[in-house]
Parts: structure tokens; sequence; C-alpha cells
């Protein structure tokens, strides 16, 4: 199982911005994706999720066209959390987190007692289980953030997408979420997220992958990839590289 | 209140309105009299039979129909404020009859629910030619208000510059069940088959709740989903509009109210708000012919006294 690209382009309203890209993400890891703003890391994520389809080139999921697979079993191998979420009325929160298990259900959405234990366990993991009578519209940022994961995860793929999860986030929400896709990531589970913050990734996540202008600049693990070069090529930034005092993984401090 | 009560209750209340709308009238009634009513040569047979008997399907069907668009089209725009008539398809079933009264107020009033019809079919067309399918949900709603202001000063137009056929016109536009009897029950009934179809589609409208980018990563494919309950809140609502006029408010206030009583799940929200949209038509309707009897009042036009201060009181508790 694998998500690939292979000579893509991915662009808006025929502006490319993604260019000609060849990439493959390795399986079992906690990947980020990294790169100034416009650089094409969240326009590839979404066309890994289908939610922009390929302007030329192929993203390859299995060794087949991503763009062509069949969306219910896409739907059972690949899921996404998009960087803002809706806030639907007068939903539970458990029903939002059993919508989670929508392709995995007939015609009328009936839950199996599988699916309810799924459910329940995946509130469980992300501690929104004592949330689960509430209203989701009633929660706050922290929380529903935490009940959406739930939901994704509910949907029991073994590749999670995530864009810039930690974006709007304050920083303990954004610790917590980061320890969680951690531990989910040694349950066996690949992830792939977009991210902002070069420390948080090189500290949490296993597999960097960097991007300049819609083109890949670097790839591999944060100590390969972290260094004052990268930061000066992709970036402009002249930094130093030392190393995380609690974690022991690389960090970058600005110099002036 | 949950899901389990709602029903119940929904449906006691239901049959409790049903029977008060025999009952009471113009004349009112006995159990008794109600009971002789029902069979040919009783003393009551027209009133019961002829008269209240099929009105009080009508507001369950029109009631319900209206109800269930109005659920739809909440569910598709993602907006407790959005309903049918955002589409614009009341308005252009209106523009259409009252075209038709106007220019051609010599021919049958017979075929007035079927240029009912076909201008409310015709006004979501011109929706879905402007807009695509691929339109997002706010595009539509903006579009469709646009389209149902337009279609109104159409009909404004009309009247004014035609103001000797704007007493019949005006009767229908306000929307209401008086006259009304078997053949149009028997108009409007076919066009329930949709309902099993609308219900069907409850798990895709869940899912399109959680934004467009979780329904595909779910596997739904939100423009399906949009189109085909966009097409259903259509298809019903001019056939309910057809028939009665439009009965402004209801597809708007029954969801949302059934909404905040049963959530929002849509296996539990469409059959509820169903309910809910028959009830509100059947009370409106029971009023409508006893505030001042013998004189009717349009059902329309009750809908509208408890719709538009619902309508205000949304509004002003929005952030």
């Amino acid at each position: 199982m694998s998500l690939s690209a292979h000579q893509l382009s991915v662009g808006y309203h025929g502006h490319t911005i993604v260019k000609k890209m060849d990439l493959t993400l390795p399986d079992g890891r906690f990947i980020a994706l990294l790169g100034p703003n416009g650089c094409g890391k969240s326009t590839l994520l979404k066309c890994f999720a289908r939610i922009l389809p390929a302007m030329s080139g192929e993203a390859h999921w299995q060794g087949q066209n991503l763009h062509h697979y069949p969306s219910k079993q896409l739907a059972k191998e690949l899921a996404l959390l998009p960087q803002t979420q809706p806030i639907p009325e007068g939903i539970k929160v458990k029903d939002l987190v059993a919508y989670g298990r929508s392709p995995y259900t007939g015609f009328w959405g009936k839950l199996s007692t599988q699916d309810h234990q799924i459910v329940e366990q995946m509130m469980k993991q992300t501690g929104t289980y004592e949330l689960r009578d509430q209203l989701v519209s009633e929660l706050s940022g922290g929380q529903r953030q935490r009940v959406w994961l739930a939901m994704v995860l509910a949907q029991d793929t073994p590749y999670l997408l995530l864009d810039e999860p930690t974006t709007y986030m304050d920083i303990n929400h954004q610790v917590e979420l980061m320890h969680q896709l951690q531990a989910l990531n040694k349950q066996g589970k690949t992830i792939i997220t977009v991210l902002h913050d070069i420390n948080q990734a090189a500290r949490y996540c296993d597999h960097l992958v960097v991007m300049k202008a819609g083109e890949l600049k670097y790839q591999g693990s944060p100590e390969d990839v972290l260094t004052s070069t990268m930061l000066k090529e992709v970036f402009s930034l002249n930094a130093q590289i030392h190393r995380d005092p609690v974690s022991g993984t690389p960090m970058c401090v600005v110099e002036d | 209140m949950t899901a389990q009560r709602f029903f119940p209750f929904a449906l006691l209340m239901l049959f409790a309105l049903s029977l008060a709308n025999l009952l009471f009238g113009a004349v009112s009634l006995s159990l008794h009299d109600i009971w002789q009513g029902l069979f040919v040569g009783s003393e009551q047979h027209f009133t019961v039979y002829e008269y209240r008997l099929p009105r009080i399907f009508l507001a369950i069907l029109v009631g319900a129909g209206l109800a269930l668009s109005g659920a739809l089209v909440q569910g598709v725009i993602r907006n407790p404020l959005a309903s049918p008539d955002v589409l614009g398809v009341s308005h252009g079933a209106g523009l259409a009859a009252v075209f038709y009264m106007t220019y051609f107020s010599g021919a049958s009033t017979e075929w007035l629910p079927e240029v009912a019809l076909a201008g409310g079919i015709c006004a979501a067309l011109v929706l879905w030619y402007l807009c695509g399918t691929h339109s997002s949900a706010i595009k539509l709603a903006i579009t469709g208000v646009a389209l149902a202001a337009f279609w109104a000063s159409c009909i404004d137009f009309l009247m004014l510059t035609k103001p000797l056929e704007i007493n019949n016109a005006l009767l229908w536009l306000t929307g209401s069940l008086w006259g009304r009897s078997w053949p149009q029950l028997q108009a409007l009934l076919p066009w329930f088959v949709l309902v099993p179809f609308a219900l069907g589609l409850s798990k895709y409208l869940n899912v399109l709740d959680l934004g467009d980018d979780s329904a595909n990563s779910l596997g739904v494919s939100p423009q399906s989903v949009r189109l085909l309950s966009l097409a259903i809140a259509v298809a019903l609502t001019a056939a309910c509009v057809s028939v009665c006029g439009p009965i402004g408010f209801l597809g708007l206030v029954a969801p949302h109210l059934t909404r905040k009583l049963v959530g929002g799940r849509h296996q539990s929200l469409l059959p509820a708000s169903m309910l809910t949209g028959a009830c509100l038509l059947l009370a409106a309707d029971l009023a409508a012919r006893t505030l001042a009897p013998p004189i009717e009042l349009p059902a329309g036009i009750l809908t509208a006294i408890i719709g538009a201060p619902y309508f205000l009181w949304l509004l002003l508790r929005m952030k």
C-alpha cells in the first residue's frame, strides 16, 4: 500500500501550483509536508485526498490511478481531516463520530455491533467519550477538533491525511494532537500531515517532505532534512540547528 | 425530546388535529354526524365526505411535502434559514399561475395546477442552468434568492399592469386549501412516490453536514447528493404549490422546529419534519376555517403570521 505522484501537476482554475512532481511516500511513517506558503503542500494533499484532480501526470494508490480508484473502497483505506470543519446543527458527538462509519454501513446507515464498538473505542481514544451526548455546536474549538479526529479514526483507514491540523489550535491542544498522532502511527497507521511549524514536524514526525514553488526539494528523516542549507534555500532563512534538549531531535533557531 | 418520544406524540397530534378539522368549521358536528356523514345519503355527507375529509388529507400531504422539501434544501444548503423558497420554485410557480390568469382569463382554471407546476420546474431549471452541477451551496442559495426576487417582481408587474384580474391572482398567491377536494388529492398523490427516495438520501445528507471535503473522503459525491435532493425538493414543492398555491414559511419553519426537537440526523429529521409540517398545516387550516366563520381566511396567511416572526427570531438569534 503506498501513495505516490508521477509527473503530477495540480492547480486551480488552470493555474499550476504543484509542478510535475515525482514522489513516493513511505508506508507506516509519520510524514510532514513542509514549505513556505504557496509552495503547494496543501494542494498536493488535496490531490491525494481527491478533492483536486490531476492536471497532468498521475497520483497512484496501491499502484493504481488514485483518481480512478473505486470511491467506496478508497473511503475504507484513506481518510482526510480537512483544515476547517463546518459546525453541523443539532448533531451530537456520538452521531458525528458514527458518520465516520458510513463507508461500512448499509443503505439506511444503521450501525452494527462492531460499528458501535469502534465508535466507542475512538471516542475513548480521543478523550471525547464523556462528551458523547453533547451537541457538537456547543463544544469548544479544542474539543471539536478531537471529535472530528475521532470521526476520522472511526473510518478505520490505514492511511490518514491531515491538512494543517494544528494551525488554529492553542499550544496545549497542538501538543496533545501531535502525541495522539504519534501514538496512532505506532499502532501502524501511516500519517501524512501538512504542517507549518518546522520544529514541531522535526520533533514528532519521522519523515519530512520539503517543497518550494511546487517542486520537491528534500525528503528524508528530520536529521537529514532539517539543515541550515535547507532553511536557507527553501525559506531564505539564516538559522542554526541545535538538539532539542527534551527529545534530542534537530531544532532550528533563527539567527538575527 | 428524543426521536423515540417525538414520533408517538406527533402521530397523536396529527390524529387529534384531523379529528378537530372534521368536527369544527362553519358548523360544528358531533362524532355521530361525522360517522353518518361518511355514507352517501346522510344529511352531512357533503360537509364531511366532499368538503372536510379531502381537505384534511390534502393538508397532511401538502404540509408533509413542503416540510420534507424544506428539510432537504436545508440539508443541502447547510443553512437553517434555507427553504424551498430560496430556490425560487414557489415564486416561479406563482408567476406562471398569474401569467396564465391574466393573459388567458377566458381559459379554464382547470389547467392552473399544471401551469403552476410547469412554472415551478422551469424556475428550478433556470437556477440549475445558471449554477451548474458543481456549484457550491452558497452560490446556489444566493442565485436562488436573486431569482426568487426577480420572479416576484415579475408577478408584481403583471398584477399592476393588469389590475382587472388581480383578485383571482391574489387569492391564489396567498395559498389556501379552500375549495380543494378529491381531484386535487388525486393529482398530488402520485408525486409522493418520491418520498421513499428522499428518505433513502438520509445517510448521504448526514455526511454532507460534515462539509464537501469530508463527504468526498467518506466516499460520497456531494454533487450527486445535492442534485438528487434538490430535484426531489423541487418536484414536491412545485406539486404542492400547484395544488394549494404558495403556502409561506412552512418549508422553513417545520424542518427547523423539528431539528430542534429530534436533532439533525436525517433518518429521524426527514420523517419527523413531514409530521410537523402536516400538523402545522392542519392547525393553520383549522384556524383559517374557525376564526371568523363563515368567512375563510387563506391558510397561507396564517402560516405567514406564525412563520414571519419565527424567521425574525431565527435571524436575531444568529451571531
